[in-house]
């Protein structure tokens, strides 16, 4: 592991002091092993880029890093402290927000309610909706957010409009660490580029981590400054953007769907053709 | 509001249905607006379904449904009734613990649908039926007196003929903003429309779902209560499917979709008028009430289509 791993890498974040640490973390779900031993660290200010196949981890790994659910084994450092998320929202009050792939937004719901869901502004026991609109107006003109009306019901809007809602929700809060699982999932390229912005954006601010799950190898080497492999449950692969490439990246990819393929022949099993 | 804004209002269809009913059952019969047939109408036919349908809308916008809560209205005068007269419980405390017997029937339901993970369908088929068993065993299905001890306080709660109609009213409006202005309703919506993403918001679910399924049983057990002293007797055969059928039948005739994440409290307000109007319109006209349940079957299915095609209209609307 330690070949693929650059020095630079390690460098600047020995440097710049890590604000995330994940150490031999684990997860299974009865016999299903879905992590087996991740280690992985984020500098501060840092995009980092984690990638894999489906099935690999990274959104076990993610929702993990968010507090939804707690690791079987291993241990997370946040600033150098061991902290044991209890649920979404203790991570949230400790600065970790995280936009999931399926977006946790509520159809049903107008933009505002769905900014501002869990985190209501309340007058008294009613909620404060002339507030939390105008507030998510503010705020998503601020990011450059375009959309019809914060009144309308999510449903109607576009993929890239819901992601850029999503996105916007949970950097409402300013996380000091903002995970992202797959925000460029089922989005064209003109959606897409409306996302990266936003992540571009985010990462000059300076104030935020960052963490993006993706597998579109080209997208994710533009924004972010650093990029994981996850393979079979473990990091297999940790180097600077700058130090590596598409082409590396794929083949990787390649020699372990290779490498399968083989397993499988030698078993026996053929891949079928028709 | 203009008139564009007004009918995209989910309660404007059947706004309109329930003012044509009782125009049209005002001019068959000059009966059915006199003061008599008002309270019959309104508190007796109308009340009852209101106030289960408030419960229902809640538990359908979250996913789940309350067939038990007939019965926990079956249940609730019996308990009163047992606890003054075979226990000496003062008349209030008994009115207040069997409406906590409809509290703990609804942590019931919800800890079975919500905790265990049966499908609430279920869950309430069986509650139901295991109260139903226990008011026939413990009652030996033969109908009680109201105490005589609250017969005053049973004014207010029922017996005074408008008693029923008020509180359907003010529980309406209670309700009704509870699930629009208010944090509870604004989660119950999210766990209806999107279970995981509510989750993930860090919503606690599971508290929802307890709360509503604990807010309905107390309903039907408040009803059963009303009931028992607006007829002044404790009948083992009052409540059961029907009231919470018909509840559920104004949920879906205003709006409320099965599926979750959709519905009004005011929209099952009209619903349940509607339905009180045609019972009540149909005796009054001196119509037999049998073909009445063509009619509300009917109604179900048109007002499920529309809802459909409602739905599809928002959906090609959407740019």
């Amino acid at each position: 592991m330690t070949s693929t791993t650059s020095d630079a890498a390690a460098a600047a974040s020995a440097a710049g002091g890590d604000i995330l640490s994940v150490e031999h973390i684990s997860k299974r779900y009865g016999a299903v092993t879905a992590l087996s031993d991740v280690s992985m660290h984020l500098g501060r200010g840092e995009v980092l880029g984690l990638l894999g196949d489906n099935g690999a981890g990274k959104s076990t790994l993610l929702k993990i890093l968010c507090g939804f659910q707690p690791a079987t084994t291993g241990r997370i450092l946040l600033e150098g402290e061991e902290i044991v998320f209890k649920s979404v929202d203790h991570a949230r009050s400790l600065g970790i927000d995280a936009v999931y792939q399926d977006l946790a937004l509520v159809n049903q719901l107008s933009v505002y309610h769905n900014m501002f869901l869990n985190r209501e502004r309340n007058n008294g026991p009613l909620l404060n909706n002339r507030v939390m609109r105008k507030l998510a107006r503010e705020h998503l003109e601020e990011m450059g957010i375009r959309i019809p009306s914060v009144n309308v019901e999510v449903a109607k809007l576009s993929g890239g409009q819901r992601q850029a809602i999503a996105v916007a929700r949970s950097v409402y809060s300013n996380p000091k660490i903002l995970l992202l699982d797959e925000p460029l999932a089922a989005m064209g390229v003109k959606e897409g580029a409306i996302i990266l912005d936003l992540v571009r954006e985010l990462k000059e601010q300076g104030n935020v981590s960052i963490i993006i799950i993706a597998h579109n190898y080209g997208q994710v080497l533009e924004v972010c400054d650093r990029v994981n492999l996850i393979q079979h449950g473990e990091i297999t692969f940790d180097k600077r953007s700058a130090d590596t490439s598409v082409a590396e990246l794929t083949e990787l990819v390649v020699a372990e769907y290779r490498k399968a393929l083989e397993e499988r022949h030698r078993s026996g099993q053929r891949p079928r053709l028709s | 509001m203009g008139g564009a804004a007004f009918l995209r209002q989910r309660e404007a269809t059947v706004l309109v249905v329930t003012i044509g009913l009782i125009i049209y059952f005002a001019l068959a019969s000059s009966n059915f607006l006199g003061s008599s047939n008002l309270t019959t109408w309104l508190s007796e036919d109308a009340a009852p379904i209101i106030i289960i349908a408030i419960g229902e809308v809640l538990l359908l916008i979250c996913g789940e449904i309350d067939l038990s809560v007939g019965f926990v209205y079956t249940f609730a005068p019996f308990l009163m009734h047992y606890l003054i007269d075979f226990y000496g419980v003062p008349g209030i405390l008994a009115i207040i613990i069997s409406l906590l017997m409809g509290l703990a029937v609804g942590w019931l339901n919800a800890f079975l649908t919500v905790s265990v993970g049966l499908p609430s369908f279920i869950t309430t088929l069986g509650t139901g039926f295991i109260l139903l068993g226990i008011v026939d065993t413990t009652s030996h299905a033969q109908p009680a007196s109201i105490p005589t001890k609250v017969l005053g306080i049973g004014h207010w709660i029922g017996s005074y003929g408008w008693a029923e109609f008020i509180w359907a009213v003010i529980l309406v409006a209670i309700f009704h903003v509870v699930l629009t202005r208010t944090r509870w309703g604004l989660h119950t919506v999210a766990v209806g429309g999107n279970l995981l993403g509510a989750q993930e918001a860090g919503i606690k679910v599971k508290r929802i779902k307890y709360g509503n399924f604990m807010i309905t049983a107390l309903l039907g057990a408040f009803v059963g209560l009303q009931v028992g002293f607006q007829t002044n007797t404790i009948d083992p055969t009052a409540g059961g499917y029907t009231p919470m059928f018909y509840a559920v039948t104004a949920a879906v005739i205003g709006g409320t979709a099965m599926l979750g994440g959709v519905g009004t409290i005011l929209g099952a307000f009209l619903g349940a008028i509607v339905l009180a109007t045609l019972t009540d319109g149909f005796s009054i006209i001196g119509i037999s009430a049998n073909p009445l349940d063509i009619i509300f079957g009917g109604a179900i299915l048109v007002a499920m289509i529309a809802n459909v095609q409602l739905a599809r209209l928002r959906e090609a609307g959407r740019s």
